[in-house]
């Protein structure tokens, strides 16, 4: 049987409906523009016709508020569903919940911070195409936070390490990471904003993060994780296309912008993939059963993909983002050593770490040939002895951070062939030393000192005694951090002994 | 010539839509995963709205894509009777 | 000003020396041993002995290592960076006048200990 399609009713095709229902703007007569529009002049970016924005979607308000409604309501019958059949039982391990944890303290914090950021461009570009779909952005990633706390709260009755989580991702110290990241976006001018995260971050970089943690929620078991972040996906797909057609539309604009638009890809693919550290530990350590290296996914969503994207971009005398060599040349190191600083900082983090065990280290070994068993599995053999006598390692010291991306110096020269030696880089600015993990931190720094000489780093706001006291204990207070709950191994946790128990073991 | 791809959520909604892209794109390579479908194909990938709606028995709008849409690759060009997705290199 | 702004911009030194009570900020890392995970970070009085650095603070971190025990800081075989410029410590006189200022990286070479698994680790 074929449905006679020719019985559509007539309607404007939806490119006009989408040019009436979306430029209602106008220019104003009694107050001058520049005024109304103080913002978006002065990045030094030119624009001569705000007319030649498109949006490939075609999203009006109507259609906008039916398709997110029907999101909405397939989403929360499956979450209801999910808390009604306890389905915090079926996951694979409780030492999942970490993964879950790091998602709503370093994530989560951001969504919220896209979302204001969307709405403060939607207010400040004069072109009203944009402002529309910005608002439509903004409002989608408020749905995101709401429903990942929504989601997540249903773990929180159950598991240590996610009351807190708003409270953390502004105070404990490696949340400083993903905060500064967005702090730095969202002070940034509107195209800055638009470049960083609706391109570097919403195209680039965003298959990076949300596949691991979905695919990772999928493998272990989490029905409530793979359905919010399927619900998200479905919005990041407008949104990668809002980040390429703005692209597009800076590159066509004028010739002038080519420099800046690369200046910003350059620093944010950086500044992005710092963050994605955490993902990459997340995929190769935090899931009892892994989908995929960070390795593998690097290969897969960078080195293919985002290669055809630049092939695309040529045209306009844009390249690969200068990092992408460094990126490259850490994929089988990253993990390891983000992992190990975990490992040895737990005291100090709202969620809990582990050593490898056999089987997982025989997966790592196979996934990084080249590097799992020369370098890291020595390490945690060693650790691993000094549990067994009851001596799990935590350090006290703080580590040096970098003045830029704010991690921890735990990288090493990988592209220089000296995988062991930490990288170290400095200058000097108005008098001060200024560290870095880096060159590409350094430039970003040497770029507007100003700017990142103001970096809230906590280890140093800890020794300037803005933290709660000089001891971990009271540290631990002024985070929030309860100790023996949040932080520490997953081996002796409460977590662990309620999962126990629930498994009906020991 | 670069791949385009599209990544669908591996539900009833979206068996007609990979079917239609099946009988309408030639070369095009289907992937099933965990909890999701990617088809992908070299340079671009075209889903005809006439093709869904007579697979599902209804008028069906590309708009609706978007409800098991996880992730794709290209540039988009969508209007009512077809969603698009190719590279310019 | 390199930073491009909408009106002014404040400079905001935020880890000025005189925020530290007294104390300056000093790093210490330790070349290829990376089970230390990072340079470390410490809060010392300028006018500390360099020694008292070497007997009572670095093996508060070290100790963490096991090649830390065989390190002998007394016959040369320790090689010394300041901020990135190879130097001779004076471990009787202080760190400023050593040339350890605020911030300063001190990094420390053992070139015959090898780490784990002998490869730098």
């Amino acid at each position: 049987m074929t449905m006679n399609t020719q019985k559509r009713k007539k309607r404007l095709n939806m490119k006009d409906k989408y040019k009436h229902m979306t430029r209602l703007g106008w220019d104003t007569t009694y107050q001058d523009m520049d005024d109304v529009f103080p913002k978006d002049k002065f990045e030094g970016i030119v624009i001569h016709d705000w007319e030649g924005w498109e949006d490939p979607f075609r999203m009006t308000m109507d259609s906008y508020w039916k398709y997110q409604g029907e999101k909405d309501k397939k989403l929360y019958a499956i979450i209801d569903a999910f808390a009604q059949n306890n389905g915090q039982k079926n996951i694979t391990d409780a030492r999942y919940v970490s993964a879950l944890k790091l998602f709503l303290t370093g994530v989560s914090p951001l969504e919220y911070q896209a979302h204001r950021g969307f709405a403060d461009i939607a207010r400040n570009f004069r072109g009203d195409g944009p402002r529309v779909a910005c608002q439509m952005q903004a409002i989608d990633e408020l749905r995101h936070v709401q429903t990942q706390v929504h989601t997540l709260s249903h773990y929180n009755k159950y598991f240590n390490g996610f009351s807190e989580f708003a409270h953390w991702h502004d105070r404990v110290w490696y949340l400083s990471v993903p905060k500064s990241f967005f702090d730095d976006a969202r002070t940034a001018g509107p195209f800055e904003f638009m470049i960083a995260i609706g391109f570097s971050f919403e195209y680039v970089l965003t298959n990076l993060l949300f596949v691991p943690f979905m695919s990772g929620a999928a493998f272990n078991g989490d029905m409530a994780t793979v359905t919010f972040g399927f619900s998200a996906q479905s919005d990041e797909a407008r949104h990668m296309t809002l980040g390429l057609q703005a692209i597009k539309f800076l590159l066509e604009q004028d010739p002038a912008n080519v420099p800046i638009v690369q200046g910003w890809i350059d620093k944010w693919t950086w500044r992005g993939y710092k963050v994605l550290g955490l993902v990459s530990m997340m995929m190769d350590y935090m899931l009892p059963e892994s989908p995929q290296s960070w390795k593998e996914a690097w290969e897969l969503y960078f080195e293919e993909n985002t290669i055809a994207l630049f092939k695309d971009l040529e045209r306009y005398g844009i390249t690969v983002p200068d990092c992408a060599a460094t990126v490259s040349a850490e994929k089988d190191h990253l993990s390891h050593q983000i992992w190990m600083t975990f490992y040895t900082h737990a005291a100090a983090a709202p969620f809990h770490t582990w050593l490898p065990d056999e089987k997982k280290m025989d997966w790592l070994s196979e996934k990084y040939p080249d590097t799992f068993d020369k370098y890291y599995r020595p390490v945690y053999e060693h650790w691993g002895k000094l549990e067994k006598e009851g001596k799990r390692y935590y350090s006290e010291m703080l580590p040096q951070l970098c003045q830029t991306c704010q991690i921890p110096m735990l990288y090493t020269e990988v592209e220089a062939g000296k995988p062991t030696q930490i990288a170290h880089r400095q200058t000097k600015f108005n008098s001060e030393r200024f560290h870095f993990c880096s060159d590409h931190c350094k430039d970003i720094f040497e770029n507007e000192p100003e700017k990142y000489v103001q970096s809230w780093l906590p280890v140093h706001q800890i020794f300037q005694g803005n933290c709660g006291g000089s001891t971990l204990p009271e540290v631990l207070k002024w985070y929030k951090v309860e100790f023996g709950q949040d932080n520490l191994d997953y081996v002796g946790s409460p977590d662990q002994k309620m999962w126990k128990e629930w498994k009906g073991e020991e | 010539m670069s791949k385009v791809f599209l990544a669908l959520q591996a539900i009833e909604e979206s068996r007609a839509i990979i079917e239609a892209i099946i009988k309408d794109n030639p070369d095009v390579e289907v992937e099933n995963q965990t909890a999701m479908t990617k088809v992908s194909a070299e340079g671009k990938l075209v889903i005809n709205a006439p093709t869904v709606s007579d697979l599902i028995g209804r008028e069906w709008d590309p708009q609706e894509l978007q409800l098991v849409l996880i992730t794709l690759a290209g540039n988009v060009d969508e209007d009512y009777d077809h969603f698009t997705i190719y590279w310019d290199n | 000003m390199a930073i491009i702004t909408v009106g002014e911009y404040p400079l905001n030194m935020m880890d000025s020396v005189d925020k530290f009570h007294g104390n300056q900020l000093v790093y210490v890392g330790w070349d290829n041993h990376r089970l230390i995970n990072s340079a470390m970070t410490f809060p010392l009085p300028p006018e500390m002995p360099f020694g008292a650095l070497v007997s009572e603070v670095m093996p508060s971190c070290y100790k963490d290592h096991p090649d830390f025990e065989k390190v002998n800081f007394e016959d040369g075989s320790v090689l010394w960076s300041l901020n990135g410029e190879s130097f001779t410590p004076d471990f009787s006189k202080s760190l400023i006048e050593n040339g350890v200022d605020h911030k300063s990286l001190i990094r420390f070479d053992t070139p015959n200990l090898k780490g784990l698994n002998g490869v730098g680790m």
